[in-house]
């Protein structure tokens, strides 16, 4: 038996043999978590001979940039400039995740803190809602969306996004612990529940609004326009990346730039984000 | 009391309008779809006529005549039992596991297992791993160690697609319970460890069960419903690498057949009862979880 000191330099027992065989099983589980990854990086950058090596290896042995230069030639030939698929991406993921971190907080301030009729009503829905899939909803959503007109517009994607129930949950969850005292100080200021809202809580719960951030553009990022939105100026970049591969074995070098690509935007995000989201998550629980 | 009612509320108008917007699309998009589709699961509707009554006879068609629908039930719940309690005890035991790492480390594991969840399009990595021409690295790792000699159609074969699918999903299922979990683990006060110690509480495993799961358990409970409504959605990793429909439908699921009806047949009403069968085989098993976890630790 030793003892491991643990961060705050509380004494804990611990047997080396278990230690040992913990730390194998992780390093393992995190080599083959990590495999497909350094796979699909290391590919973008073979040329078309390493691609189709046989044995294939994982690793790059004469790194190119061909990949890329290919996909940017593939875009200049298509009637539809390929600036035009990323300004319809970014237009969706950064419309749909600011509206739902601003809603979601709105809602989530009287939730968590304004004693009002029926909030645990609306709060149990909200857990509920936790419980199933987008899939069960979605083909009345279907029909909801046509009746609203939203058809073949951007807004058939947004709109829905402003929703997600996670969001909600999590926020009302880390308002939770803002200390009452400090919102009652400012009601006797006269500050309105508006201005409580806006001007006090939410600077206070900036960790929350970059989780809501992560999850929101995790799932616009790469929600395929192909459902909702016919035309094709109107398509995202995750649909046309998607076409690529159509193109069959001469499109494999640039599929595998594609993959990378789609990759970078959401993983640098959650780097940046990282220790916020901890921080919040530390709030999600679910009371009995 | 009425009147008490209408006071408390006009007392609090402003917490109705803030919450107006996001309540306004969330009932729009999740509460009256659910709605909506659990009474249509009661008629009979394509979308272009008017749906009309059909009592029961969607659900007894599922369940008498449709034979996919019953081998789609089949393989989602094996899928579910499977990846589903894998997935949530593996969330557990990674975050556990890396809790005792320098916070650098911590941070640099965590990356590395939450990637694969955030990473969307990796279907193409997988279809490459498992190629069915001897150029896929699992066909040619084989050969080359001479345990085949003939290249296997993994996404083609029957025998195989249903744990093709259970890989790649277990590989994706750490994520949103995961930082839950990780969070929850940072936050177990320090002091009950020693407590503990001086209890007579000697290994990991009676920390564990004594003193970390019972201070997690708000976060187990989170966690158990993501992972809950992961398991049993299963679809988009199907549909798009092993096709759709998969071959014999051996990685057909339920999701994938209510995509099928409603989005293929437009057959609204039956896809609807496709959605409410899954809805409370979902909240069924919620229910019976949240129960069974409340005994941790006792």
């Amino acid at each position: 038996m030793k003892t491991l000191k643990l961060n705050a330099g509380k004494r804990l027992n611990r047997s080396w043999g278990m230690d040992i065989v913990l730390f194998i099983l992780i390093g393992g589980v995190a080599s083959f978590m990590a495999l497909p990854l350094v796979f699909t990086i290391s590919n973008a950058f073979k040329p078309i001979d390493e691609i189709f090596q046989f044995p294939p290896k994982l690793l790059v042995r004469n790194p190119t940039f061909k990949n890329f230069t290919d996909l940017i030639n593939i875009f200049s030939d298509s009637w539809v400039p390929f600036s035009r698929y990323v300004f319809n991406t970014f237009f969706i993921t950064i419309t749909g995740t600011v509206g739902h971190v601003i809603l979601a907080s709105a809602a989530a301030y009287p939730l968590a803190k304004i004693k009002f009729p029926g909030r645990n009503v609306l709060f149990s829905i909200v857990v509920l809602s936790l419980m199933f899939t987008s899939y069960v909803t979605q083909v009345p959503n279907y029909m909801t969306i046509s009746w609203l007109g939203l058809i073949n517009t951007h807004w058939a994607i947004i709109l829905p996004a402003f929703g997600m129930t996670l969001g909600l949950y999590l926020m009302k969850q880390f308002m939770e612990q803002i200390p009452d005292a400090l919102l009652e100080a400012a009601k006797i200021d006269g500050a309105s529940e508006y201005r409580i809202f806006w001007q006090i809580i939410m600077p206070i719960v900036k960790p929350a609004w970059l989780t809501l951030i992560i999850f929101s553009l995790q799932n616009l990022w790469t929600s395929g326009s192909v459902k909702f939105i016919y035309s094709e100026q109107l398509k995202t970049v995750d649909y046309v990346f998607g076409q690529v591969g159509a193109g069959g074995l001469v499109r494999t070098g640039p599929m595998s730039a594609v993959a990378l690509l789609m990759l970078t935007v959401p993983v640098t995000v959650f780097i940046v984000t990282q220790s916020n989201i901890i921080q919040t998550m530390s709030t999600s629980g679910l009371k009995e | 009391m009425i009147i008490k009612t209408v006071v408390e509320i006009k007392k609090h108008k402003q917490a109705y309008v803030l919450m107006a917007p996001y309540f306004i699309i969330f009932i729009t998009f999740t509460v009256l779809p659910v709605t909506m589709s659990l009474l249509l699961s009661f008629t009979n509707f394509n979308m272009l006529e008017p749906p009309t009554w059909a009592g029961w006879s969607n659900y007894t068609r599922m369940f008498v005549q449709d034979e996919v629908f019953m081998l789609a039930l089949k393989n989602t719940l094996l899928f579910a039992a499977i990846t589903g309690p894998v997935s949530y005890m593996a969330c557990f035991l990674f975050a556990w596991l890396i809790n005792e790492f320098p916070p650098k480390l911590r941070a640099v594991l965590t990356l590395i297992l939450y990637v694969p969840s955030i990473s969307g399009n990796t279907y193409l990595i997988w279809q490459l791993l498992f190629a069915s021409d001897s150029y896929g690295f699992a066909n040619a790792f084989l050969i080359n160690w001479g345990f085949i000699l003939e290249p296997i159609q993994w996404l083609q074969d029957p025998r195989y697609m249903l744990g093709i699918l259970i890989i790649v999903q277990l590989w994706l299922s750490l994520g949103t319970s995961f930082l839950a979990f990780i969070a929850g683990l940072q936050n177990v006060d320090r002091s009950l460890y020693e407590a503990g110690a001086i209890d007579g509480v000697r290994n990991r495993w009676q920390e564990l069960w004594f003193i970390t799961l019972p201070a997690m358990r708000p976060q187990l409970m989170f966690g158990a419903v993501i992972q809950i409504s992961i398991a049993f959605a299963v679809a988009e990793v199907s549909m798009q690498l092993l096709g759709f429909p998969s071959v014999d439908y051996a990685a057909h699921t339920v999701v994938t057949h209510l995509v099928d009806y409603g989005t293929i047949r437009f057959e609204l009403g039956y896809a609807s009862a496709i959605a409410t069968v899954l809805f409370s085989i979902m909240l069924l098993t919620n229910l019976i979880i949240q129960t069974l976890l409340k005994k941790v630790g006792d």
